[in-house]
């Protein structure tokens, strides 16, 4: 029973990001926009991250990327650079900061940054169309940046 | 530092084979006989691409098939249907579209000039306007909801009437602030996922996102009859729906933003053939 609230709970807060985690607006990007610091503390969970890259709903990065690893996922994209070796040829904190805002690494990419919650122009409640009724919240939750960065770094070419 | 310069250079190196295997080689001819433009220079104003092509390149073989034939295309029953919509009397003053005018073919040419500025009124109107005025000013009826199928249904029926026709909107003069107002919009990185037009359509027509083909986002061919919703998808519509996957507030359909917006694709395609109404997945 308690355990099922809990859940529940859980499921309606949706986002719930925890009191320990470092907010958008005080990431710090080292002038190559990588990202030293876990967002979290807690280390990330590459099985999770998979789940991610590979979901509509989350970072839905497979829309522009194409990944082997996640080849039973129909339809990858070739808006961005294929990400098989992306843990070869990118530091931990170089994922991290990539998937935070990419535009610090990348001047002008079209590649949204999954880790930051102001300075849109006319930004919408998700996919509806409408404006927002409550604050922004970031595409990603602090954790699930941290599960992302933990797949990609298990991206090696051999 | 030399994977991050090896990844740029990568990166440099993906696009232009993709924009190779981009649109197909095919030429577009409507039931074997009118030969269209669907491929040509890009008109002078258009600073970052060369060619232009009609978006019926980059569908499936299957979906192209549909828009060469006329008997094929099932966006032709809302066309009929606007046929007789246009002999129809509706509203206070008795009148119908065929009482004013000479037939819809004398309406050839007019979506090829549109959206255009209306001289006594300096605004700038799309056909949808001009369909509404029509209804509410002269035949006193109600006017039609925008993206319903009876308006789109007239707007197919005018613009078919240009089919074939070299799309030429007029950018300059009075026309010349909206225009710019336009070309602004569309450059703009709206929405959480700060995406512009300009990043799907003129950065990456050719790619794949996900499972679409991005074309060069161009609207000769609007109002065009979408398969996945089985109805005529007009220009306001397709606008609101590409705003709104870049998880952003959208503009309203009618609003002046869209009519300004509409100018100014309108005008990326200029040259390219009427194809009005064409059928996409
Ligand atoms: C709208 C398109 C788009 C989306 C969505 C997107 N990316 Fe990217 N990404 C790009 C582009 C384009 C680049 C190349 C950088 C540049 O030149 O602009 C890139 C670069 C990268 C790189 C560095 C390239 C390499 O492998 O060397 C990584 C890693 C990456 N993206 C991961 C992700 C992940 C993970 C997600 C989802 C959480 C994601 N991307 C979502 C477009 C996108
Ligand atoms: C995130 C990517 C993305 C953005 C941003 C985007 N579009 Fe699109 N657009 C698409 C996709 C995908 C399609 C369907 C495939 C195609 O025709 O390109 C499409 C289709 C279209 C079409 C239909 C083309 C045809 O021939 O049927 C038009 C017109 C269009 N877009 C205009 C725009 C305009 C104007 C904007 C900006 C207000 C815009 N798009 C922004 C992804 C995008």
């Amino acid at each position: 029973m308690k355990l099922r609230l809990l859940t529940l709970v859980c499921a309606m807060t949706g986002f719930a990001a925890s009191a320990a985690d470092t907010d958008p607006k005080d990431v710090t990007y080292d002038e190559y926009g990588a990202v030293e610091v876990s967002l979290t503390g807690v280390g990330g969970d590459a099985a999770n991250g998979a789940l991610i890259v590979g979901d509509k709903s989350k970072g839905n990065c497979v829309a522009c990327h194409a990944v082997t690893a996640l080849a039973d996922i129909p339809f990858h994209g070739e808006v961005g650079p294929m990400l098989d070796g992306a843990g070869d040829r990118w530091t931990e904190a170089e994922l991290r900061g990539l998937i935070a805002n990419a535009k610090m690494t990348f001047e002008g990419t079209v590649m949204p940054a999954f880790y930051k919650d102001d300075g849109y122009i006319r930004p919408g409640d998700a996919y509806t169309g409408k404006a927002p009724s409550a604050p922004l919240a970031s595409i990603l939750t602090a954790q699930e940046i941290e599960d992302v960065v933990a797949f990609l770094a298990t991206l090696k070419e051999e | 530092m030399n994977t991050k310069a090896l990844t740029a250079i990568t990166a440099i190196l993906v696009f232009p084979v993709a924009v190779m295997a981009g649109p197909d080689e095919e030429n577009l001819v409507i039931n074997g006989e009118l030969d269209m433009t669907s491929v040509t220079k890009a008109p002078a104003h258009l600073e970052n691409l060369d060619t232009i092509y009609s978006g019926w390149h980059f569908r499936t073989d299957e979906t192209q098939a549909l828009q060469i034939d006329d008997f094929d295309n099932p966006a032709m029953i809302f066309v009929d249907q606007a046929v007789d919509l246009f002999a129809t009397v509706d509203g206070a003053a008795g009148e119908s579209c065929a009482s004013c005018h000479d037939g819809v073919e004398s309406f050839k040419g007019l979506q090829a000039s549109m959206p255009k500025v209306d001289a006594e009124s300096g605004k700038l109107v799309v056909m949808e306007d001009l369909i509404n005025r029509c209804r509410t000013d002269r035949m006193e009826a109600d006017a039609w909801k925008w993206s319903g199928g009876e308006m789109q249904g007239m707007v197919a029926l005018i613009g078919l009437q240009s089919r074939g026709m070299p799309m030429n909107v007029a950018i300059d003069g009075d026309a010349a602030p909206y225009w710019e107002q336009g070309k602004e919009m569309y450059y703009t990185r709206y929405g959480q996922l700060e995406l512009s037009c300009a990043n799907c359509h003129e950065d990456n027509w050719g790619n794949m996102i996900r499972a679409d083909h991005l074309s060069q986002g161009m609207i000769n061919g609007f109002p065009t009859y979408r398969l996945k919703q089985a109805k005529l998808i007009s220009r306001h519509n397709r606008f609101r729906g590409c705003i709104r996957d870049t998880r952003a507030e959208t503009f309203a359909e009618g609003s002046d933003e869209f009519r300004a917006l509409e100018l100014y694709v309108a005008s990326r395609g200029n040259g390219l053939s009427v194809e009005t109404p064409a059928v996409r997945q």
